[in-house]
């Protein structure tokens, strides 16, 4: 079925109007020679429920999981009313607020969203949302060399790879120069070994917690930055990992990326999620992407509206702080909910369960033979990498058999050197059964 | 008019809870035995401590004071406002989509591997071409993917003069953005008379230093580019590609491809075309389909089906790289899948032909009061207020505020650029003949008030719950985050 709506009659009604016999005739300007005379390829329509049972037999075939895999993507419980929210049609089923008059509701959103973000993050400003983690990431470098006027870019440690990837496809055309400086032995960045920080760096880029979870010493490496008129930016691909760690921002960072999907949405096989994007407010010009600000209508009342749209592509065009236009509105929506119901305390606690859970979890596991923490003296919030006996990948293969997603496989990523590696994410939603099972299926290796 | 809404900050009280947390399920440490105290932070984010019923209450409320396609006409040209489908909504959040992890192993991801695998198809159907990536996470993110793909094509061929991408004079603020990102340099063409292409300022353009041109079609006055056999043919002599921004497809689906059309590249929009919903800003989906020539270079992983399974395919040497996280907005994908299925081939060409009809329909109520400079546009028609500026004094903003009031939202403005006082209209194929003449009476009265009443059109909006705000005052005293400063 189309949502089409008319009838023959109103059809003929309305071409009677525009003066035309038929609806051909409105596509005449299509040359004949690329008009189909025949209909595309494509499946006979569907009836509602003829497509329901068939979605739902594609999602029938990704079983459910017990879920111990992180590298980014958490799963969280998202509370009922976060979702039950997100599903009324005033905020799913409106544009970006381009008249501020009649988008009162989304604007207020967008400013409460930037206020958590600045407060989870220490920074001054934030911005209405990016596309994830990867993309805010790779935009803060843009903006770092932007505003540094400097060309060389040091990515230091256990930066996520899928996000040095998307750094990398982004800044192909430009003409940047991107510096690997590794982690050192014990899985963290060694300010001492970042050599190659000078007088052409624009900015450092360094993940805490890192890609393998643990927690890095940032303020040395902002000193370290700003000694050499660099910036520092910090990436946060565990925003829960705020409640508890200090922020970027106490830390010395100029301009926080990450990624908010614990925060209201579901793993969603990755996407859509909500990139986080938040910065000191000297560097607000330079900005990517919508910021909303507060100001008064003619009566002198207080009221939401996009402002310093002058960064932005559909006013400055070719020379706009960056391309973005649609952003991930309704999911920095989700996660603007999920903080007001889960409040100061509650996030502090789901993340401290996260924790308690993992550190349980680890120590568990290093007694397990043949298995050790493959950086057993650097601490993490609740996620760590553990060195396993046998193929990594064959555990994880085993724990669906269990009903478990038993983490992700380091082989998955030579750049990290470590092919017998597995992740382990923990969340307040696991249960000391299924850690139970966890150890299970790892013990039979 | 509304009441002012606090911010949900000022609503706190501490010590309220919205939601309860499970306790641990293991024996309990204390925090510092797990992390060294010089990495806990002192303070804790001051998130609100507000009750569940009150932080449905506060959203709520928020909530109305948008307008929504639910709600009535959403005029925006180039966004194509159509109708949000709500099994599309209960099909992305089935638990073995909403839940399904990206580290899950193939294995455990065959259901979500083989709907990109399927859409993927559909949408190179669709749209004529041969291969696709459905990563680009929206439009502008599918612009960057294109011409990054023409860079990785032309070097591919050893070919790196290529510095230049041409761009018309009506193209979308992204496109000029997008070549600028990618490091090539932004040459605008002319529009000519009749809102296409100059062919001579393309001719003149053209060297063995443009990599490709960008080009809307229909463009973004709604008009088809009806030569554009003779532009691929142009582009392609002088060596470079053809790249479509897709935003308008809904003009043509089903009636005509854009690989038949001697584009290289598309994007197509799946929260424009493809009805999923654009959450007040997001999130969208701009898959990015090619010919089999630039197929090698599109993004990893893609999806490969080998055996009757599905996997991830990261085997493309020669790609451009990873463009999202991820995968891409999946949850997008599964919408814009279970819309295109129900429609099937019948109900693709069916939209299309709706949506231009509902266009001729509307501009033909209109163009009397409110001109077309260069015609009636196909999906959309660009008007002009200029007429009406000169009459009365009322300008585009004005009659757009106005709109307001009357219950619509209005139409995109001031763009493209090449219009004077631009309406640039779009109503979509689904709304019905009533609720196009309630908006275009809306309209003609408003060009009444204009004549006989300016103020009450300048003044406006009166009826919504802020009336019009100051836009300069927010970009010079920058109150972009609530201060606790004022808190108890
Ligand atoms: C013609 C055109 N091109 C590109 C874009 C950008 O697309 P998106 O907002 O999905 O990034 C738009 C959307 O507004 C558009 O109308």
């Amino acid at each position: 079925m189309s949502y089409v709506p008319h009838s023959d009659v109103d059809r003929r009604a309305m071409l009677a109007a525009i003066g035309v016999s038929s609806v051909r005739e409105l596509f005449s300007d299509i040359p004949a020679a690329i008009v189909r005379d025949g209909p595309l390829d494509l499946p006979e329509a569907l009836s509602e429920w003829e497509a329901i049972r068939l979605v739902a037999g594609h999602a029938s075939r990704n079983p459910e999981l017990a879920c111990f895999a992180g590298g980014g993507i958490y799963d969280h419980h998202v509370p009922a009313a976060a979702d039950h929210l997100i599903r009324r049609s005033e905020f799913y089923t409106a544009y970006t607020p381009y008249q501020p008059e009649v988008s009162q509701g989304t604007l207020q959103a967008i400013y409460e969203f930037q206020t958590m973000i600045c407060e989870l993050t220490g920074m001054d400003v934030a911005n209405a949302s990016m596309y994830d983690g990867a993309t805010a990431t790779a935009e803060a470098v843009l903006m770092a060399i932007s505003a540094t006027r400097r060309r060389q870019v040091v990515l230091a440690g256990h930066l996520h790879p899928y996000y040095r990837r998307v750094i990398t496809t982004y800044t192909q055309g430009l003409d940047i120069e991107l510096r690997m400086a590794g982690a050192g032995r014990e899985g963290l960045v060694e300010p001492a070994g970042l050599a190659e920080v000078g007088r052409e760096t624009a900015c450092i880029v360094v993940q805490s917690p890192n890609f393998l979870g643990l927690i890095e010493e940032v303020e040395p490496l902002a000193d370290r930055a700003h000694e050499a008129g660099a910036l520092l930016v910090c990436v946060v691909a565990d925003p829960v990992s705020l409640a508890l760690i200090r922020s970027p921002g106490e830390q010395g960072a100029d301009i926080a990326a990450g990624e908010g999907q614990p925060f209201g949405n579901t793993p969603s096989f990755g996407g859509p999620v909500v990139g986080l994007f938040a910065a000191r407010e000297k560097f607000i010009r330079k900005m990517p992407g919508r910021i909303v600000g507060g100001t008064e209508d003619t009566e002198g009342r207080r009221g939401y509206v996009l402002t310093l749209q002058t960064r932005e592509q559909q006013i400055r065009r070719g020379k706009a702080t960056s391309n973005i236009c649609t952003n991930q509105g309704l999911n920095a929506l989700a996660a603007t909910i999920h903080l007001a119901l889960i409040g100061r305390e509650g996030l502090r606690q789901v993340a401290e369960t996260s924790a308690q859970h993992a550190h349980y979890a680890a120590s568990r596991i290093a007694e397990l033979d043949g298995y050790e923490l493959l950086h057993p003296g650097s601490p993490f919030v609740r996620e760590f990498a553990v060195r396993t006996p046998g193929d990594p990948q064959a555990i994880v293969r085993r724990g669906l058999e269990r009903g478990l997603l038993a983490g992700v496989s380091l082989s998955r990523f030579p750049g990290i050197g470590a092919p017998n590696g597995l992740l382990l994410a923990f969340t307040e939603k696991r249960t000391l059964e299924e850690i139970d099972l966890l150890i299970d299926v790892l013990r039979r290796g | 008019m509304g009441e002012w809404t606090p911010t949900i900050f000022e609503k706190s009280r501490p010590g309220r809870r919205g939601t309860t947390v499970p306790r641990p399920d293991v024996p309990v440490r204390p925090l510092e035995e797990l992390i060294p105290s010089r990495h806990l932070r002192a303070t804790s984010p001051r998130l609100p401590e507000v009750p569940e019923h009150e932080v449905v209450r506060h959203y709520t409320e928020i909530s109305l004071k948008n307008h929504h396609v639910d709600r009535a006409l959403y005029p925006l040209g180039s966004c194509t406002m159509k109708y949000n489908p709500k099994v599309n909504e209960q099909m992305a959040r089935l638990s073995g989509f909403a839940g399904l992890h990206p580290f899950a192993p193939a294995e455990a991801a065959q259901g979500a591997l083989g709907l990109m695998h399927e859409l993927g198809e559909l949408l190179c159907e669709v749209a004529g071409m041969d291969s696709i990536s459905l990563q680009p996470a929206a439009g502008a993110q599918g612009e960057l993917t294109g011409v990054l793909l023409m860079r990785a094509y032309h070097r591919g061929r050893g070919d790196e003069r290529r510095r230049r991408v041409l761009i018309p004079d009506s193209a979308h603020g992204t496109n000029p953005a997008t070549v600028a990102l990618a490091g090539f340099e932004v040459v605008e063409l002319r529009s000519n008379e009749a809102g296409r292409l100059d062919l001579d300022s393309l001719r003149s353009a053209l060297d063995a230093d443009v990599a490709g041109l960008m080009l809307t079609n229909p463009n973004t006055l709604g008009v088809f580019e009806s030569e554009i056999l003779e532009i691929s043919e142009l582009v392609h002599r002088s060596g470079g590609l053809m790249y479509m921004d897709g935003a308008n497809l809904n003009a043509l689906m089903g009636i005509a491809r854009p690989g038949d059309m001697g584009y290289d590249i598309v994007h197509l929009n799946l929260h424009k075309t493809f009805s999923t919903p654009h959450g007040g800003g997001g999130p969208g989906a701009g898959p990015v389909a090619v010919k089999a020539r630039l197929a090698p270079f599109l993004p990893v992983p893609g999806v490969k089906t080998e055996g009757g399974s599905y996997a991830l395919d990261w085997d493309r040497p020669e790609s451009i790289g990873k463009i999202h996280g991820f995968y891409g907005n999946f949850g997008v994908l599964v919408r814009a899948y279970t819309y295109l299925r129900m429609l099937g081939c019948d109900g693709v060409r069916e939209t299309a032909e709706a949506a231009v009809l509902n266009n001729a329909y509307l501009s033909a109520r209109l163009e009397e009061r409110f001109p077309l400079p260069y015609g009636r546009g196909m999906h959309e028609s660009v008007y002009s207020g200029a007429a009406l500026k000169k009459k009365t004094g009322v300008k585009t903003l004005d009659v757009a505020k106005r709109l307001l009031d009357y219950g619509f939202h209005a139409p995109t403005i001031y763009f493209p650029l090449i219009v004077a006082e631009a309406l640039m209209t779009e109503p979509t194929e689904t709304e019905t003949r009533e609720e196009l003449d309630r908006y275009a009476d809306a309209l003609l009265a408003i060009a009444d008030e204009a004549e006989h009443d300016p103020e009450l059109v300048t003044g406006a909006p009166h009826a919504t719950p802020v009336t019009r705000l100051d836009e300069g005052r927010a970009g010079r005293r920058l109150d972009v985050r609530w201060s606790f400063d004022n808190d108890a």
